[in-house]
């Protein structure tokens, strides 16, 4: 469904917007492009001259440090100028529409994007509005779609587990404002993921969720036996006392992931989070930091796939095209 | 003033008929089908070959936004879109602003929309003051100022205790109470269906639950109150159950659906189009064959047009701060055809969902081709296609869904009362 927009009639991205309708052969390009990056990124001098004089300007509507950082540091490696605007802190308060806002930053040359919005959709509707050549990054639209972080899990499982064709996955938490595991299940069943599965209490796993090729499990141990990945989701804190959650306390009781309810998985299995991790809550420190462990490295390979995903949509990616 | 109206499909859906005939007009009313009353000399002929000669529509729900939203439609445009679609009679909700919970504000509005002599408006109070849903709106004064029943629009009754006197109170004086059904505290802030699409949308639900508990509510509270209750806006498959359930038992209940959910489900929200948002959401394929089947086989009374004009401002925005709705008074006629015609339907049947069957609702004298009968009457092409455009349309919504398709139905000429108030 989502081809009409973010892929152009030859098949090139012309934004990322969703995980959702991605060719295989487009996540595969990104990800071997990120590869590209993370060896520059070991280097001394960090940086490529790629997006130099293109003007990036990062719109985040909603708060985030985190991603807002890696987008910042992956443009500046590619010599983007690249320009930080809160706006849920300034123009929509004083009245002006979204589409406003971003027909004014357009005005200033803007070359592409990076669009963070507490409503779902909310990329899709400024794709649908930017001019020709001016490319969307959906970097987190409510609980619908985070694409890069989706990629940057999946190229951190490729790194990890090479193929992803006999893989059993499990993601566990809060699945049902999760944007963060939308894009990993659309971005797993396209790689070709045998076995997916959510694992989570029913207030926080949503309808019809199955439709999605998930199999849903509200036991943590059989949700978990036997997975080769364990990707863990943030509990928002907000949301634990309410009618869905009784306490953070039983939650991490019933799914908090500890290293014996780790070990039901295969010992080799990987434990993945998208940060920021909430420990106690949805995991054990021990595990957090323990061997089995790749939520740092994620956050270092986020950077590699952002590059990639902005040297593609500018056209300038080592390697060509798709 | 006395008008032959020659040689077209008569169809009277409250007589089941279809026939080519001529209608005879005199003085505003029907006086005669197929022959011409004794002495008949009319002063003017419409030939009407290879049209369909039927009552004017009855619409149970045309949002004309005056007063208050006059930036989005006003009277004069939202009547002539009413006429231009074949409406003659229709009924307003009173969410305007300030809602109609006062006499002087329905008089104002009966008063202006006669004087543009076009369609005939019925308003519906609000049931609440404010539509707040707190205190009861004064039915009787109401009543008397032109109301002709009482309805909560989208606003919600969360106290139970007040609904329950609000339907007593009603039905004291045989008022008709008027609700959309819906829970407001299971809708929150959900704007799109529970299930497969709003899951992988990430839009925030609506269960259908959040509808057919308020039904079963209702229809509870309708044992113990007497009320007759209208549901308006049935969205959902198992909201058809529980009422042709309750109609079995006798209730007085009646229902209708909006013309949108006739012939859209939630998978055309697509990429987030805030076209499709609604109220009530656009339910899943199941939900919408039931709702097709529900007005087929008549546990539905009515389609209506659930006419909301929207500007575009309102709609160029994320799926969940759209204001939902669509305009409906030009599109009630085609896409109710194209209903009949896809459910096998006859045009009697197919068109007595727009006629005789609200209009039993609304206690209007209208739905009918009778000798007597005012002589409000649509003249229709019902194979002459044409294309939605904004020019196409006089409403000044201009937001549809339908927009740019090809709708096969076109209005050729509107009369109210014998008066031709349309002429395409």
């Amino acid at each position: 469904m989502n081809a009409s927009l973010q892929l152009d009639a030859q098949g090139r991205l012309r934004h990322l917007l969703t995980t959702e309708g991605l060719p295989a052969a487009m996540i595969r390009h990104i990800l071997d492009t990120a590869d590209q990056f993370v060896s520059v990124n070991e280097r001394e001098v960090k940086k490529l001259p790629l997006l130099r004089g293109k003007a990036i300007f990062n719109v985040f509507f909603e708060n985030s440090t985190r991603t807002r950082t890696t987008f910042e540091i992956a443009a500046k490696r590619l010599s983007a100028d690249v320009i930080n605007l809160n706006i849920g802190a300034s123009s929509t308060s004083k009245g002006e529409t979204l589409l406003d806002t971003v027909y004014n930053l357009q005005a200033m040359d803007a070359d592409m994007f990076v669009v963070r919005h507490a409503q779902s959709g909310a990329p899709h509707l400024i794709a649908r509005h930017v001019k020709p050549g001016v490319a969307v990054i959906n970097a987190g639209d409510g609980r619908h779609a985070h694409p890069t972080q989706g990629l940057l899990d999946m190229y951190t499982i490729r790194h990890y587990k090479k193929d992803f064709s006999g893989l059993t996955v499990a993601i566990v938490g809060d699945v049902l404002h999760s944007r963060v595991a939308r894009s990993q299940i659309h971005a797993l069943k396209t790689l070709g993921v045998p076995e997916l599965r959510v694992v989570g209490p029913k207030t926080l796993i949503p309808a019809d969720v199955e439709r999605m090729g998930v199999r849903v499990f509200h036991d943590m141990d059989a949700g978990i036996k036997d997975c080769d990945v364990v990707i863990m989701l943030r509990l928002q804190n907000e949301r634990m006392n309410g009618a869905l959650l009784p306490s953070a306390g039983e939650f991490y009781k019933a799914y908090g992931l500890n290293a014996s309810k780790l070990a039901k998985a295969k010992p080799d299995a990987i434990v993945m989070h998208p940060g920021p991790m909430n420990r106690g809550v949805e995991i054990e420190s021990s595990v957090a930091d323990g061997h089995q462990s790749v939520i740092l490295p994620q956050v270092t390979f986020g950077i590699a796939v952002r590059m990639a995903v902005m040297s593609i949509l500018a056209g300038q990616a080592p390697g060509g095209s798709a | 003033m006395k008008i032959e109206i020659r040689g077209a499909r008569l169809v009277d859906p409250a007589a089941n008929t279809e026939a080519n005939a001529s209608l005879f007009i005199a003085e505003g009313r029907i006086a005669s089908t197929g022959k011409a009353p004794d002495g008949f000399k009319p002063d003017e002929v419409i030939e009407a070959g290879g049209l369909v000669l039927c009552p004017g529509l009855v619409d149970l729900a045309a949002r004309l936004r005056e007063p208050g939203f006059e930036y989005k439609a006003t009277l004069e445009s939202e009547m002539r879109a009413a006429v231009a679609g074949g409406v003659t009679t229709l009924a307003c909700p009173p969410d305007t602003d300030p809602p109609l919970d006062e006499p002087g504000l329905v008089e104002m509005l009966t008063r202006r929309a006669a004087s543009l002599h076009q369609a005939r408006v019925h308003p519906l109070g609000a049931l609440t003051v404010g539509l707040k849903g707190e205190k009861l709106a004064e039915m009787l004064e109401l009543t008397e100022a032109g109301c002709v029943g009482f309805f909560q629009a989208n606003a919600p009754i969360r106290d139970l205790s007040v609904l329950l006197q609000a339907m007593r109170y009603a039905s004291t004086f045989g008022f008709t109470v008027w609700l959309r059904p819906q829970v407001a505290d299971l809708a929150r802030d959900g704007v799109a269906h529970e299930g497969e699409v709003a899951t992988r949308l990430g839009l925030a639900p609506i269960p259908a639950i959040a509808e057919t508990i308020a039904v079963r509510a209702i229809v509870e509270l309708m044992g113990v109150t007497g009320a007759r209750v209208h549901l308006a806006r049935l969205s959902s498959a198992r909201s058809v159950a529980l009422v042709a359930e309750a109609k079995a038992k006798g209730l007085p209940l009646t229902c209708d659906v909006g013309i949108y959910h006739l012939h859209l489900s939630d998978r055309d929200i697509g990429e987030f189009d805030p076209l499709a948002n609604f109220v009530p959401p656009l339910r899943d394929p199941r939900d919408r064959d039931a709702l097709r089947k529900g007005v087929a086989d008549g546990t539905i009374d009515a389609i209506c047009s659930d006419h909301t004009p929207v500007d575009d401002d309102e709609k160029l925005v994320p799926f969940a701060e759209a204001t939902p709705g669509a305009t409906g008074l030009e599109l009630l006629l085609p896409l109710v055809l194209q209903w009949g015609s896809e459910s096998g339907l006859k045009l009697p049947a197919t068109l007595g969902a727009v006629t005789h069957r609200p209009a039993r609702i609304l206690g209007a004298e209208a739905g009918t081709l009778a000798p007597g009968a005012a002589a409000d009457l649509c003249l229709f092409d019902p194979k002459s296609p044409w294309i939605v455009s904004p020019l196409a349309l006089a409403s000044q919504g201009k937001n549809t869904p339908f927009m740019g398709l090809e709708l096969s139905g076109r209005v050729a000429r509107t009369l109210v009362g014998g008066r031709t108030v349309h002429l395409a």
